[in-house]
């Protein structure tokens, strides 16, 4: 399982990457972490003529805040965002999520933004992502447009991003929500760090009263792409979210659940994981939110 | 320790294993590792087909890249080579390493390329351009046996290759007089043990000395003959390396076919032809799936429980080859009624091919899901009686008194006290305290589940199966060997005729040894000979290395030691039989003289006028021995002895079973295991816990599975799941002690520990989860996604 | 063909080469530096056969390109022993208690484990277990191993235990 021959360049500013990925014309490939990347490229499933490794690229690294929002860039290694405080403090269900993500291993290498641009419809940063409204900067050497993470993820391995574009960075915007926080994450996979068969994300805000300010509830792993149950959102906002409301919510979403059949689980059953899975994760993000805990 | 371990010297004592140290330090040799100048690479081009004509293939392209050397395609190899033999009489299933005209499943190997890098050989394959026409095909094994069928191979006429009944003793009549009858399907879907390492061989011909060397990741009784008939060359043209390290095969490393096309390419090349499988290579064109099961049973019993006879159905679909593996249905009739006083037998195994990739020998040799299904059925029983699980098998288990004892089938079983191993386990489980715990669990709304099986691990390898399934196979002789010297300086060599994978083999030999001569294991050098060096061997299969190795070893020993005592007893001028042997020197008389060690191996090197006239200089000895119980031929009705020795093993496992998600969780792991005497506890229970795992992975997440064109979908380890260190639990062994009459130290074998016996425990388990809800599984693989659907069914019924 | 020159330093030594971009970094150390002590058992990044400690982070190196690691500092199995003769607290304790058969997987666990210990003196068996979590092993069941990297622990912490009797296996 040896990759095809290609070219490699190696980069140190976002400029000059966005350069190259015009250059290659379609044919080239950014390799960030590569935990994703390298396998297609060894399978020949990824035929590149050229790979532009964005590992050097300073600009591409690090979390910072921007105004109400924080900024992961895109070549932030896994592990790093895990560790991070910022994120642990500002991003609480990122941090979740991430600690779902593969092994330390694949961790190490990484990268928040490979995740984002590899689409993988079982993928947690994605997830997390679109529970937050994340909104993902897109590079080019024509300049950069943001998209809304709702409209970044396609299909299966399929992003919003252009042959000759880079994602460089993902806005986190904070909730104008004041109140208690609460994150849930959920997840079913086969073994431990497999990709999940399906997977739920929820942040959510109880006002003073213990009434939900706001709540976003985002399932993966069951269908093509990442969804936000909007449905359930709007059932539960503005309630107390105890089981039974919880419980109803849901069932509202159960058959609206697009869900993939695979040699690991039917669609049906899919779609059954996801629905309790949902529940957990809101009954979680609710239990937190109660006890006052970030 | 058991007392029957007691009494040795070292036998049965904590040690370090040998092989460890170089491993540690990575510096193990795998095939891979070994680097010869002007090495070239192979890579494949495989069929995306599961049946088609191969028109034609066009490799210009392909031979023009630079750092090309050669395209071999099947009709050039075909007319080089013999085919590659069958266990069966199947002569018109013929087999080669690259399609011959046809290609039979998706990833047969149709054409090799040869070239100076495995990244320039991948780069070329990818330039062939095979022309194909679509030929009819079949997938699944029923439908395979159907008469419109397409046959596999059409010169053969069907898909069934072997197909009998066996009936030992009255079953109709028992089935006729006992009171209750159950009939039940269990299913085993094809998984493998899938070695971490692939198969690879390195092979080099020197026109020299018109020699093919072989360096290979092998595990295969009479390989080199096999290798060297295929080429046609004499088996002393072929030396076949067994010092290599085998990265893990438990079964299935007989990459025969990747033999004999590296050997066929080294002599065409005059270069060194290295082909390492990758991973892909290995799953799909690799032939070294697993077992693939359909069991249709009866069981006869009466009130209390005993089960009287038994039928059972055995249809195992080979895929689209037969090499070895279709014995596979032969060798558990040395076990068929497990650990039972299941007094007649009838059982009907057919044997099928479909368009799938080959299977090969796994671990147990059938054995693991013919006790899967066995045990299926005893829980059933137990079940419909509203038995004590545990009480059921207590009735049914051959007793301690009635030893050795024979089952229908002819084959006798040698030792043991099944009772007490299960007593054991089921102490160490403490029992009370897990059904309460399994209780608890329910009352909280949970599944939960405890799991039980008694299962037999038949060891030594008398592979009586091989002329009872192919009566125009002769074979009888299924021996081992072993070399011992001393040399000049002292020091203590022993030579092994075959290959390692883990077992340990060096530490079992060097512990044998110098357990005999009554010398520090330790100081005792294992060698693996090459083919040539080597005296016969049947290579490290069916549990036989402890029992036969370990006999062959004791037994060249115990010549030496023999020498020894003839040197002293000559020059101390006394009869041998007065002389007293302690750890290497000897002493007669009173006040005693002695000859030391390094006096005694001076004399035999050196002191030829002081050496016992007749006595052969130096000190040496090679002992081939026959298995027990071998050298007959299966009898009219098919009854025989098959393995000689019997271990048994007991598990008791606890599992919950997520109600929504259908995930398994085994939350405790016990196990009763009798192998007789352990010669390394540590290797032993290291394997058990290894086959273990095995058996985790083939219950609940391993499964090679296929769509109905044929397509593999489980071609990597993105899909195909290998448990970690997250889905397999802490496991506690408990060890009991029936040695064996037949072998030197009273061991059995134990390679396959584990692996037989935890599949049919997880069953039970999961089935015990169920039982409340009125559900029940008899197939494995039970996925998350299978027991997600069976859960199911409830919530729609509800 | 895309060759590159890289300088990095393997088990404390500098090396250099010049090597094509698709090579691998487990191929470039096995094939290149004849290191053949870290494995490939799938190519694809799941048995975790070829882990490498990669700027001290442990890396599956068959999802490393040789060109990536230009810089950095690689540790393999054959850096982990003190010297020539000898061998680690680590290795050693994997002899003690065997916690392996057929070797294959060996190297990378050792390099897991030895990633472990180093940030986490004292991991509990749910550490233990996950920091090997992404290391498949076919031969062992992973109890020896969990049990060698915890009595590694405990010798390394200076506790100087001996190895385990196994009394729970006796007859």
């Amino acid at each position: 399982m040896k990759a095809v021959d290609f070219d490699y360049r190696r980069p140190t500013s976002l400029a000059e990457t966005c350069a190259l990925l015009s250059e290659g014309g379609g044919d080239a490939k950014i390799i960030a972490g590569g935990q994703t990347l390298v396998p297609l490229l060894a399978m020949r499933l990824a035929r590149p003529t050229l790979l532009i490794d964005i590992n050097r690229v300073a600009e591409l690294q690090g979390v910072t805040e921007s105004g109400e929002a924080v900024e992961i860039r895109a070549c932030t290694r896994q592990a790093r965002a895990l560790a991070d405080p910022m994120v642990r403090a500002k991003l609480p269900l990122l941090a979740k999520a991430l600690s779902f993500v593969g092994h330390e291993q694949t961790r190490n290498r990484g990268t928040i933004g490979g995740s984002l641009a590899n689409a993988d419809p079982a993928a947690e940063i994605g997830l997390a992502a679109l529970a937050l409204d994340a909104e993902m900067s897109l590079c080019s050497a024509k300049g950069a447009r943001s998209v809304p993470v709702g409209q970044f993820f396609v299909s299966p391995m399929e992003t919003a991003l252009a042959p000759e574009e880079c994602l460089s960075t993902v806005r986190f915007p904070a909730w104008r929500e004041t109140g208690r926080i609460g994150t849930g994450f959920q997840e079913t996979s086969i073994r431990r760090s497999d990709f999940a068969l399906a997977a739920a994300a929820v942040h959510l805000v109880l006002d003073k009263s213990g009434l939900c300010a706001r709540i976003a509830v985002s399932l993966g792993g069951a269908g093509a792409k990442p969804v936000r149950l909007t449905a359930v959102e709007r059932a539960l906002s503005g309630g107390r979210l105890d089981d039974r409301e919880i419980t109803d919510a849901t069932a509202l979403a159960h058959d609206g659940i697009e869900a993939m059949s695979d040699i690991h689980a039917s669609a049906a059953h899919r779609r059954r994981i996801a629905g309790v899975l949902v529940a957990r994760a809101i009954a979680e993000a609710r239990d937190q939110a109660v006890a006052g805990r970030i | 320790m058991a007392a029957e371990q007691e009494g040795f010297r070292y036998i049965g004592r904590r040690r370090r294993p040998k092989e460890d140290r170089r491993f540690v330090a990575g510096s193990g040799r795998y095939v891979a590792d070994i680097v010869l100048p002007g090495m070239l690479h192979v890579a494949l081009v495989t069929s995306p087909h599961p049946a088609a004509r191969v028109v034609a293939i066009d490799a210009a392209a392909a031979l023009r890249l630079p750092g090309v050397r050669t395209v071999l395609t099947g009709d050039a190899l075909a007319g080089a080579i013999e085919p590659m033999m069958s266990g069966l009489d199947i002569p018109k299933m013929r087999r080669y390493p690259l399609a011959h005209g046809v290609v039979r499943y998706v990833g047969e190997w149709v054409a090799a390329v040869v070239a100076e890098s495995r990244a320039l050989a991948e780069d070329a394959a990818e330039l062939i351009a095979v022309e194909y026409a679509d030929l009819p095909y079949v997938v699944d094994p029923e439908a395979a046996l159907r008469p419109d069928a397409p046959p596999v191979h059409p010169d053969h006429g069907s898909n069934l290759m072997f197909r009998r009944q066996f009936v030992w003793g009255p079953v109709e009549r028992d089935f006729s007089t006992a009171p209750h009858k159950i009939v039940y399907r269990a299913r085993w879907h094809r998984s493998a043990t899938v070695p971490i390492e692939t198969f690879g061989v390195l092979a080099q011909w020197n026109p020299a000395a018109q020699l093919l060397d072989v360096w290979a990741s092998i595990q295969m009784p009479k390989y080199p003959d096999q290798l060297a008939h295929a080429l046609r060359l004499p088996g002393n043209a072929v030396r076949v390396h067994f010092d290599v390290d085998v990265g893990g095969s438990y079964g299935v490393k007989r990459g025969l076919k990747h033999s004999i096309l590296a050997g066929h390419l080294a002599r065409q090349l005059s270069a060194p032809v290295r082909l390492i499988e990758d991973r892909l290579d290995n799953m799909r064109g690799g032939d070294a799936q697993g077992p693939d099961r359909i069991f249709d049973v009866e069981m006869a019993f009466d009130g209390d429980g005993i089960v009287h006879a038994m039928k059972m159905r055995a249809l195992d679909d080979v895929g689209a080859y037969a090499g070895r593996a279709p014995l596979q249905l032969g060798k558990p009739i040395g076990a068929i009624v497990g650990p039972y006083r299941i007094k007649s037998v009838q059982y009907e195994p057919i044997s099928v091919t479909t368009n799938k990739t080959p299977e090969e020998a796994v671990r147990g040799f059938g054995q693991s899901p013919t006790n899967y299904a066995i045990e299926i059925g005893m829980d059933i029983i137990a079940g419909k009686l509203g038995l004590d699980r545990i009480e059921l098998r207590r009735r049914n288990l051959i007793r301690k008194d009635e030893f050795p004892y024979t089952i229908p089938s002819g084959s006798t079983y040698d030792s043991g006290d099944y009772h007490a191993v299960l007593a054991k386990v089921l102490d160490a489980s403490g029992w009370d305290a897990l059904v309460k715990r399994r209780d608890t669990a329910r009352a909280q709304g949970r599944l939960a589940g405890i799991g039980i099986s008694c299962c037999l691990e038949p060891s030594g390898g008398n592979s009586t199966f091989e002329p009872l399934f192919n009566s125009k196979n002769e074979t009888t002789t299924w021996m081992e060997s072993c070399q011992v010297k001393v040399d000049l300086t002292g020091a203590i060599v022993a030579s092994m005729a075959t290959s390692s994978s883990g077992q340990g083999h060096e530490t079992l030999v060097a512990t044998v040894v110098g357990e005999i001569l009554e010398r520090d294991p330790d100081t005792i050098r294992v060698v693996h000979a090459d083919s040539l060096g080597a005296l016969p061997s049947n290579s490290p299969v069916g549990s036989r290395m402890a029992i036969m190795l370990g006999g062959a070893a004791a037994g060249a020993a115990k010549k030496l030691k023999t020498q020894l005592v003839s040197i002293a007893a000559h020059n101390l001028g006394v009869a041998p039989e007065v002389c007293r042997y302690a750890e290497g020197s000897v002493s007669a008389g009173s006040p005693a003289k002695t000859l030391s060690w390094a006096q005694l191996v001076d004399i035999a090197h050196r002191k030829f006028h002081l050496l016992p006239p007749g006595q052969e200089p130096g000190l040496q000895a090679a002992h081939v021995w026959e298995v027990p119980g071998g050298g007959a031929l299966p009898g009219p009705d098919g009854r025989v002895q098959m393995y000689p020795c019997y271990a048994f093993e007991s598990h008791v496992v606890y599992a919950e079973l997520d109600r929504v998600t259908g995930q398994v969780a085994l939350r405790a792991y016990f196990v009763g295991h009798d192998c007789g005497v352990m010669i390394n506890p540590d290797i032993v229970h290291g394997m058990t816990y290894g086959g273990i795992a095995h058996g985790i992975g083939a219950a609940l997440y391993e499964r090679f599975e296929y769509d109905g064109n044929g397509q593999l979908l489980s071609g990597s380890f993105m899909d195909y799941l290998i448990p970690s260190s997250h889905e397999v639990p802490d496991i506690t062994i408990v060890d009991h002690c029936t040695p064996s009459p037949l072998t030197t130290f009273g061991q059995k074998g134990s390679g396959e520990a584990g692996y037989l016996g935890a599949p049919a425990a997880i069953a039970s388990a999961v089935n015990d989860a169920l039982a409340p809800l009125g559900l029940h599984i008899a197939a494995v693989p039970m996925t998350v996604g299978v027991l997600g659907d069976l859960l199911a069914t409830k919530d729609r019924a509800k | 063909m895309s060759q590159h020159r890289i300088d990095l330093t393997v088990n404390g030594k500098t090396r250099s080469a010049t090597v094509p971009a698709r090579l691998t970094l487990v191929d470039f150390l096995r094939e290149t530096l004849n290191l053949t002590g870290t494995h490939t058992g799938c190519e694809h990044g799941v048995c975790g056969a070829c882990t490498v400690l990669l700027d001290g982070e442990p890396v599956r190196s068959c999802l490393l390109f040789a060109v990536q690691a230009d810089g950095a500092q690689i540790a393999t199995v054959e850096g982990l022993a003190p010297d020539a003769e000898g061998l680690s607290v680590l290795q050693d304790s994997f002899c003690e208690l065997h916690a392996l058969q057929c070797g294959f997987c060996t190297s990378g666990m050792l390099m897991a484990a030895h990633a472990l210990l180093t940030r986490d003196p004292d991991p509990s068996e749910e550490k233990i277990r996950e920091a090997i979590g992404g290391n498949l092993c076919r031969c062992t069941g992973y109890k020896q191993i969990v049990e060698a990297i915890a009595l590694a622990a405990r010798r390394l912490k200076g506790a100087n235990e001996p190895a385990p009797e196994r009394g729970g296996h006796g007859g």
